[in-house]
């Protein structure tokens, strides 16, 4: 097959397409990427009128610091704990809705709605229907026996954000799987009904393989979203206590950053940080994608 | 054409008188009711007098508003003047090309000013080894306690006098527990603040080393061993029966007093007008904090939390000279007596405190005037000046993040403020490094 190719009379015009984005890439990440990586080796005070050249001490102090692991442990739960509860509780009403006959419009406009409120007004929402003392929710939980408190209790703060960043993330994945169940043809349902293959017969073995391309893009979204999106949720309730129990990675570069001044360890962190995406994205379409079909 | 010419000269000269004024920027951390609060003081400045037009700009919390000072700095964008909160403090004056001392900037403006007109306790916080002061104080206050009388006398505390020292205060909280009154006995906001840098000040001993951190940058933390310690295994001993309860960091613990799930409350001076908006039909009443009788110097004089304004260099001599005015506004009896009395903090000057007595203030709301008497009750000394640490803002969510283990029953008292020293040694040691 003859594949179509566009050629351009001028050599600057590609070029010249390609720069907004290109300018866009190295405003916004390249050269900022580029500061923090300079920035990690050195020892600055707050007001930038001393700097050391200090080679490796930001990230020396970094990994012997066990509480940066923990860190690590915190962001990982936390991250794997939110996709997959966003991603099957999305599933679970994408399905649902899309064989819904009367009120479509109304359903999926509820379902799609929370995604249009900021991070940090959904963690402040969650936060009062879970407050120890005032909250409705706790209330609740308190006459099934269960004593919830945020303040207090890792778990409990590390469920209080799990659910508020879920939350959020919901609407958006229902979207996508919805989009995703309406393009599977009607026929290969009939053709499976024919043959005798039940609903839950039909979903797992036609639908969720049909589905992959979409769950894997989700996937990776909401991963990256968990990561690093959900800063406001966890400022806005539990602000990385009891402990350290939800001081997720990017909540720490933030706090030493900006709260402790600490800019020299701050930029180490994000280096790191940098380094761990790299690798993930590496592994996840490398690894992962394969297992899909488009 | 001729009369376009005309409003040209004259929209020209207009410009000419308007830019004749001198402007000031002032960024400041005051939300709500107090940031009206402080664009009133603003517009009071700038009605005045002539020379001169402050512009009060609100930068978010004070964490917020110092980043952005730096930042701005760094950028060479700084305000004149920038409201600072007190664990900012270290940093502040080891920025040395980057803040203008007060005492300095009033001699260089020629500006009259006399620090013993200013309040011992409040000023010691922010001056230098040679007692002169850096930064201006604006917003001070220091802990009370405050204690729910309605539920006391439920559960059949006798009322008449409130508790002194700390085990009578837990007696107290403990036969509310135990009578049902209510669930929880006493809770706390600003849980370093409140129950570790005042608790050692009030006691006369001290929280860090090198004179809490006044003689120099090479510091490390005291609080793992008596009086810290003691105390904090005791509120561990207390959170057990609910004689204790967390609430949360900074004033998040507040609900629980408002909502009478908790009898007792300790808090920011500052926080009595939102106690009383809050539980406008309670009977409240207002006391000293506690202390540990049999320790030798309790009670001493409890420390100030709030913010000063620091004027940052990279401006021209005149606007310091305008500088130098608003603060002898901002310090003159009336407006000081004023914002104390609207917002509850501290006034700063004795001339301040004293006009609020003639006005009959203290009179007519009880309680005002007791945070006054605790942080004036001694002479300060070396333990209760206040604290000058480096990266404090961090060691104070250290020492969170620790206590929070307490509470929590994953580390013993001992463990916790074991690792809180190591942890806010750190911090002290990259402090003393990078400056």
């Amino acid at each position: 097959m003859q594949t179509k190719r566009v050629t351009f009379r001028h050599v600057w015009l590609p070029y010249l397409l390609c720069l907004p984005q290109l300018a866009v890439t190295l405003v916004f990440f390249i050269w900022p990427a580029a500061e923090a990586i300079i920035e990690s080796f050195y020892r600055t005070n707050a007001f930038g009128t001393s700097m050391q050249f200090v080679a490796f001490e930001n990230f020396q102090r970094l990994f012997n610091d066990p509480s940066y692991f923990a860190s690590m442990r915190v962001s990982v739960i936390f991250a794997v704990s939110t996709t997959v509860l966003a991603m099957t509780l999305s599933l679970l009403f994408a399905a649902v809705s899309d064989r819904i006959i009367r009120g479509t419009n109304a359903y999926r406009t509820f379902l799609i709605w929370p995604y249009a409120v900021a991070p940090a007004v959904a963690g402040v929402l969650w936060l009062f229907l879970f407050n120890p003392s005032i909250g409705i929710a706790t209330y609740a939980l308190e006459l099934l026996g269960i004593d919830f408190n945020a303040t207090i209790y890792p778990n409990s703060a590390m469920a209080l954000i799990i659910i508020a960043a879920a939350w959020k993330q919901i609407s958006y994945n229902f979207l996508f799987f919805l989009a995703g169940l309406q393009a599977i043809p009607n026929s290969v349902y009939e053709a499976a009904a024919i043959d005798g293959a039940g609903p839950v017969k039909r979903f797992f073995t036609i639908v969720l393989p049909l589905l992959s391309p979409t769950t894997f893009f989700l996937l990776v979204v909401n991963m990256v979203y968990a990561f690093f999106e959900t800063f406001a949720v966890i400022h806005a309730t539990t602000q990385g206590g009891p402990g350290q129990a939800t001081s997720i990675l990017v909540y720490r570069v933030w706090k030493d950053g900006f709260v402790g001044l600490d800019l020299g360890g701050s930029a180490a962190q994000s280096v790191v940080l940098m380094a761990l995406v790299a690798t993930f994205t590496v592994i996840q379409f490398r690894y992962i994608e394969r297992q899909v079909e488009y | 054409m001729k009369s376009f010419a005309l409003a040209a000269v004259a929209s020209v000269a207009f410009a000419g008188t308007a830019s004749a004024q001198t402007e000031i920027t002032w960024w400041h951390a005051m939300g709500g009711a107090l940031g009206e609060k402080v664009e009133e003081i603003a517009k009071g400045f700038n009605e005045s007098q002539s020379d001169y037009k402050i512009n009060a700009v609100y930068k978010g919390g004070y964490a917020e508003t110092m980043t952005a000072a730096v930042a701005a700095f760094r950028a060479n964008q700084q305000p004149h003047i920038v409201q600072v909160f007190e664990v900012g403090t270290a940093t502040m004056m080891a920025a040395d090309g980057a803040i203008y001392p007060v005492y300095q900037m009033m001699e260089d403006a020629g500006e009259p000013f006399d620090q013993s007109a200013y309040l011992p306790s409040v000023i010691s916080y922010y001056v230098n080894d040679d007692n002169q002061l850096l930064s201006m104080p604006f917003n001070s206050s220091t802990p009370i306690v405050y204690y729910n009388v309605d539920l006391l006398e439920k559960a059949g505390v006798d009322t008449s006098e409130m508790p002194k020292t700390w085990d009578e205060l837990a007696a107290v909280a403990k036969q509310v527990v135990d009578s049902g009154a209510a669930e929880c006995g006493f809770t706390t906001t600003w849980q370093s603040w409140i129950q570790l840098e005042n608790q050692a000040a009030w006691h006369d001993v001290a929280f860090a080393s090198a004179n809490d951190g006044y003689a120099g940058t090479d510091v490390e933390l005291l609080i793992n061993d008596g009086v810290p310690l003691r105390h904090i295994e005791n509120m561990a001993e207390w959170a057990k029966d609910g004689t204790f309860k967390y609430g949360g960091r900074q004033s998040s613990g507040n609900p629980m007093f408002f909502s009478g799930e908790c009898a007792i409350t300790m808090g920011s001076s500052a926080g009595r007008a939102g106690v009383m908006s809050n539980m406008p039909d309670t009977k409240i009443a207002y006391g000293m904090l506690p202390y540990y009788d049999d320790v030798q110097g309790a009670p001493q004089n409890s420390i100030i939390g709030g913010a000063t304004l620091w004027v940052l260099q990279g401006h021209e001599q005149p606007e310091y000279k305008g500088v130098a005015e608003f603060f002898s506004y901002l310090s003159s009896p009336e407006v000081q007596a004023d914002w104390h009395q609207f917002t509850g903090y501290l006034p700063i000057t004795n001339a301040a405190y004293e006009l609020s007595k003639e006005q009959g203030y203290y009179e007519k709301n009880p309680g005002a005037e007791l945070p006054i008497k605790q942080m004036t009750l001694n002479d300060p000394t070396v333990n209760s000046r206040g604290l000058r640490l480096g990266n404090f803002v961090q060691i104070r969510d250290v020492i969170n993040e620790e206590l929070e283990n307490v509470w929590s029953g994953q580390a013993t008292p001992k463990e916790a403020l074991d690792q809180a020293v190591a942890r806010g040694n750190d911090l002290l040691n990259q402090f003393d490094a990078s400056n």
